[in-house]
């Protein structure tokens, strides 16, 4: 009988023992692909195994600072021709009043990189695309000017380029007669570093902007999301969005 | 009813005469785009809160116009009414030539005209622009097809299968059109599957006031009889038209005005939106819908020519500004990223847009339309479109009878 109950256990410790390994094998690829995509070689394809996210937090965001804005200009060079109408603008600050209660506060704004983005939707070309990794980019060697993801876009986050651009960066390619909004710095993302905003704001300790893989549950950005609530502008539309905001 | 005859237009100097003023003012148009594309649109009134101007406002009017247009041969072909039969060829010129001046807008208005190409090769099916692209190519071939069949007696007894599908066609054109802004959620003036039908009901009162006024007009400069008997058919159809267009504003608006979200666009076009407000009553409602009407079916004013061409213009002018209001007005108000707040930034965040048409925007959008009256001319002066005659004693079947 105690043999046979002794049987019993190794079994079931092996029984265990084969599941755990089991489960380990089923999670670990996910943990280190995870790993392997943050740090990507440059050959390697874009995986859907990261999705590039942004938390922002407006109770961090003070009403006075535009350095996140400034410092996408001076990453992008968004040069400005004076003509607020009609000079590209990538991210900007907004402020807001409370209608009711009379509460201010203020949030950066920007391509919200959705998950299911109306401007891709839309664009009969092509142009408008979305990396698997959730960055959403306008192709600039198909895009015709038509201007329709700018209908589309219920963020207000595009921008029509109306003249002829000087000194632009090698990373970043604009043209006039195209769209173009916030690329979330995929070219410094692609290298592991962080969006140029996202730096600014930390670099004067305001911390108001976190970036990370929302696909990773122990990302920083991750965590503060699983902490606290946050929202998604406008959220009734489902789109999923990449860029999340606190204290909304 | 005699057999119909028809004929070529007469050239010589007035034809040149009229064929060049049209031509001055398709050159205009182009040196116009070309000048926006050289310096880029901020020359234009557009901006990055106006995507869309005048000449979205031309040729969407045009495009639509275009769908419309071919109605008329739709009755003869498809619906079997024969007194409209000797109409029906023009019908279909006329919708090949407003579809052309349309696009030829379009296109010119592109931030990289110069690469139609890509937007002939490269396609994402989900996007209705690119269904539109190969919707519009699509009816020009089907028109195409359909006016051959007409024009061609061996082919006439394939021209109500012909005719069939043109109509079909026309009807999936006009859905996408509309559902251009049908489909668009972000705006608030938008987003409403009302689009597609209002802009198929749009088609026919805009396509036939244009297709009314080229009648009148290559008839009495080409000096051929024009009875009363087709006109009066004519003009009690638009008649239906503009009542049926005024209609789906109605729906369109009381729906808007009953959904608590939407009260804000609707206080916008209704009330304080300043020249889309005046567009919207004054023009496009008074001048373009109300008076017409009244015009149309007054006893006297109704039977007379001048008037029944200047009710079919008024609706062309009413049609264009209701297309303004629809394009731009709907552009041009908010859009609600924050219900319940107040929102201020340096990119026009919860402010009207603004937008002033620009003269290039204007002669570019004119052009689209003196280029589809020049297709339609030189279509008329070379091939066989219209009938010698239009007299009542030519079409009327019941002519005899009275």
């Amino acid at each position: 009988m105690s043999k046979e109950s002794n049987i019993d256990i190794y079994r079931r410790r092996f029984l265990s023992g084969t599941a755990t390994a089991a489960a380990g094998l089923a999670v670990a690829p996910g943990v280190l692909l995870t790993e392997v995509a943050n740090a990507r070689p440059a050959d390697e394809a874009v995986s859907s195994d990261v999705r590039w996210g942004m938390l922002i937090d407006t109770n961090k965001c003070d009403n006075g600072c535009d350095d996140c804005v400034t410092a996408c200009n001076e990453e992008h060079n968004l040069e400005g021709f004076g003509r607020p109408t009609t000079d590209a603008q990538w991210i900007r600050k907004v402020t807001l009043k409370d209608k009711q209660t009379g509460h201010v506060q203020t949030l950066p704004m920007l391509c919200q990189h959705c998950e299911h983005p109306p401007c891709v939707d839309v664009c009969p070309t092509g142009a408008s695309f979305r990396r698997d990794d959730g960055i959403v980019l306008v192709d600039k060697h198909i895009c015709i000017g038509c201007r329709y993801c700018m209908m589309a876009c219920p963020y207000k986050a595009r921008s029509f380029i109306h003249e002829k651009l000087h000194d632009q960066m090698p990373y970043s390619p604009r043209g006039k007669g195209t769209v173009e909004s916030c690329t979330f710095c995929v070219h410094r993302v692609d290298v592991g570093m962080t969006p140029a905003c996202v730096e600014a704001c930390s670099a004067e300790d305001h911390n108001a902007m976190t970036f990370g893989d929302l696909n990773d549950p122990d990302s920083d950005i991750s965590q503060q999301l699983k902490q606290h609530s946050s929202r998604q502008i406008r959220a009734d539309l489902e789109l999923n969005t990449g860029v999340r905001y606190r204290g909304l | 009813m005699k057999e119909l005859v028809f004929k070529e237009i007469d050239g010589g100097k007035p034809f040149y005469m009229l064929l060049g003023f049209m031509g001055l003012f398709v050159l205009t148009a182009l040196g116009a785009a070309w000048y926006m594309e050289h310096n880029g649109h901020w020359v234009t009134g557009m901006n990055n809160q106006i995507v869309w101007g005048t000449p979205h406002v031309f040729a969407v009017f045009l495009i639509v116009a275009a769908s419309g247009a071919l109605n008329v041969a739709s009755i003869s072909s498809v619906f079997q009414k024969t007194a409209y039969k000797p109409l029906a060829r023009l019908s279909g010129l006329l919708a090949i030539a407003l579809l052309v001046g349309g696009l030829a807008v379009l296109v010119l208005d592109l931030g990289r005209p110069d690469r139609l190409i890509v937007a002939m090769t490269y396609y994402n099916f989900k996007s209705i622009f690119a269904w539109n692209i190969m919707l519009y190519t699509g009816f020009m071939a089907v028109v195409g097809v359909y006016l051959w069949m007409m024009m061609e007696r061996k082919m006439n007894q394939f021209t109500r299968v012909a005719g069939f599908s043109a109509f079909v066609w026309r009807l999936i054109l006009t859905t996408g059109t509309g559902s251009i802004f049908g489909f668009l959620v972000a705006r608030q003036a938008y987003d409403t599957a009302i689009m597609a039908p209002m802009f198929i009901i749009m088609s026919f009162s805009f396509g036939l006031a244009i297709f009314i006024l080229v009648l009148m007009g290559i008839y009495k400069w080409s000096d051929r009889p024009l009875g009363d008997s087709i006109l009066f058919r004519l003009k009690n159809l638009l008649g239906v038209f503009i009542a049926a267009v005024l209609y789906f504003v109605l729906a369109y608006h009381l729906t808007n005005l009953y959904i608590t979200e939407n009260h804000g666009v609707e206080r916008f076009i209704l009330m304080d939106g300043g020249v889309y407000t005046r567009l919207f009553w004054i023009v496009q409602i008074g001048l373009g819908s109300l008076l017409p009407l009244a015009l149309l079916y007054h006893p006297s004013t109704g039977k007379s020519r001048g008037w029944i061409g200047i009710a079919s213009l008024l609706v062309i002018i009413g049609g264009m500004a209701q297309i303004y209001v629809i394009i731009i007005g709907g552009q041009a108000y908010p859009m609600e990223l924050f219900p319940g707040k107040e929102v201020v930034s340096s990119f026009a965040d919860g402010v009207v847009g603004s937008y002033t048409p620009s003269l290039p925007e204007v002669v570019l959008g004119i052009g689209g339309v003196a280029l589809a009256l020049a297709a339609t001319f030189v279509g008329v002066r070379v091939l066989r479109f219209l009938p010698d005659s239009l007299s009542d004693e030519a079409v009327d079947p019941h002519y005899a009878a009275k």
